[in-house]
């Protein structure tokens, strides 16, 4: 087995979590948001 | 005036373009493992090239579109353009990062060393800490149009680093590797190891615009509740249910301000 295949794991993994962690912080982002601005046109909608 | 999400609509799209990005990448990552084949002098170590090579990249496109975003704010205020400089900014610091470890991990085996302090890694660190400044000036200039203005001026300043980045290899002498892709006399490298970059360069390049696309998102629906907040405080709620929605706009903005 190369030795080198530890560095090269490594480095996708190290990628791949890192990408992967930042969609769930956007996708995370975006709900919330969504969720918050739908909140308050129905709230304004019933204000009215 | 509220304007509805124009990216709302798109959705589809969105979501092809995600489906895209899986589809490519995944054929990347097969390239990458099993099609290309393993270098003779560098052995399975090389293959990190076909990651850190196309985040170089997305550096460099991200802080090229930043340059845009902010030349865009600058000349005409637009704010459409700050939230495209200030999304790409952030995927820049990710993929900035990301170029680092990578080549840190390329470096170990090959040169013996995590890192050296010569040029193309030297600047690129610069870039990084530029990323860093350019979030830090939004922060901490106490107003929100001045912050997006100076981070501008920084975004357009910032954007001198990636040519000499790019060039640093052939001004100085340097450990690392001279471009092998984009060499005056065309690609220095073997076809099968080349249409597997290639495939990785279009697979990253998809997933930048995605992310892209996803965080500007973000930004809009971040300067829609300001928007909100602002005109909840001008309008001093009356009644019960406008004080429950004023303080809920509240909340969420300095929450994401926090962020």
């Amino acid at each position: 087995m190369d030795d080198n295949l530890g560095y090269l794991f490594a480095a996708f993994a190290v990628t791949w979590l890192a990408i992967a962690g930042y969609l769930l912080y956007v996708g995370q982002q975006v709900k919330t948001l969504r969720d918050e601005v739908r909140m308050l046109e129905d709230g304004d909608d019933a204000v009215r | 005036m509220m304007q509805r999400n124009p990216a709302g609509r798109s959705d589809t799209l969105v979501q092809g373009l995600g489906l895209l990005t899986v589809a490519v990448l995944t054929l990347g990552i097969f390239m990458a493992f099993v099609y290309a084949p393993t270098d003779r002098d560098q052995g399975d170590a090389q293959r990190i090239f076909y990651i850190h090579v196309p985040m170089a990249w997305l550096a460099y496109l991200a802080m090229g579109v930043v340059l845009v975003g902010s030349v865009g704010y600058m000349w005409k205020r637009s704010e459409r353009m700050d939230r495209l400089a200030r999304s790409s900014a952030e995927l820049g610091f990710l993929f900035t990062t990301l170029v680092l470890i990578t080549g840190s991990l390329w470096g170990r085996p090959i040169w013996n060393t995590w890192w050296q302090w010569e040029a193309r890694l030297t600047t690129t660190l610069v870039l990084w800490f530029i990323f860093i400044g350019y979030f830090m000036v939004r922060a901490y200039a106490g107003d929100r149009e001045r912050g997006a203005r100076y981070a501008a001026v920084l975004g357009i300043i910032g954007a001198i680093d990636v040519p000499i980045i790019h060039q640093s290899v052939k001004w100085w002498r340097t450990l690392h590797p001279e471009p092998i892709v984009l060499d005056t006399g065309g690609p220095n490298l073997p076809d099968s190891m080349l249409a597997t970059l290639v495939v990785c360069f279009i697979g990253f390049t998809l997933l930048y615009a995605y992310l892209l696309v996803q965080k500007t998102r973000v930004e809009w629906a971040r300067d829609m509740l300001a928007e909100r907040e602002l005109t909840a405080l001008l309008s001093p709620a009356t009644d019960a249910t406008d004080r429950r929605v004023a303080g809920s706009v509240t909340h969420e903005v300095s929450g994401a301000a926090e962020d």
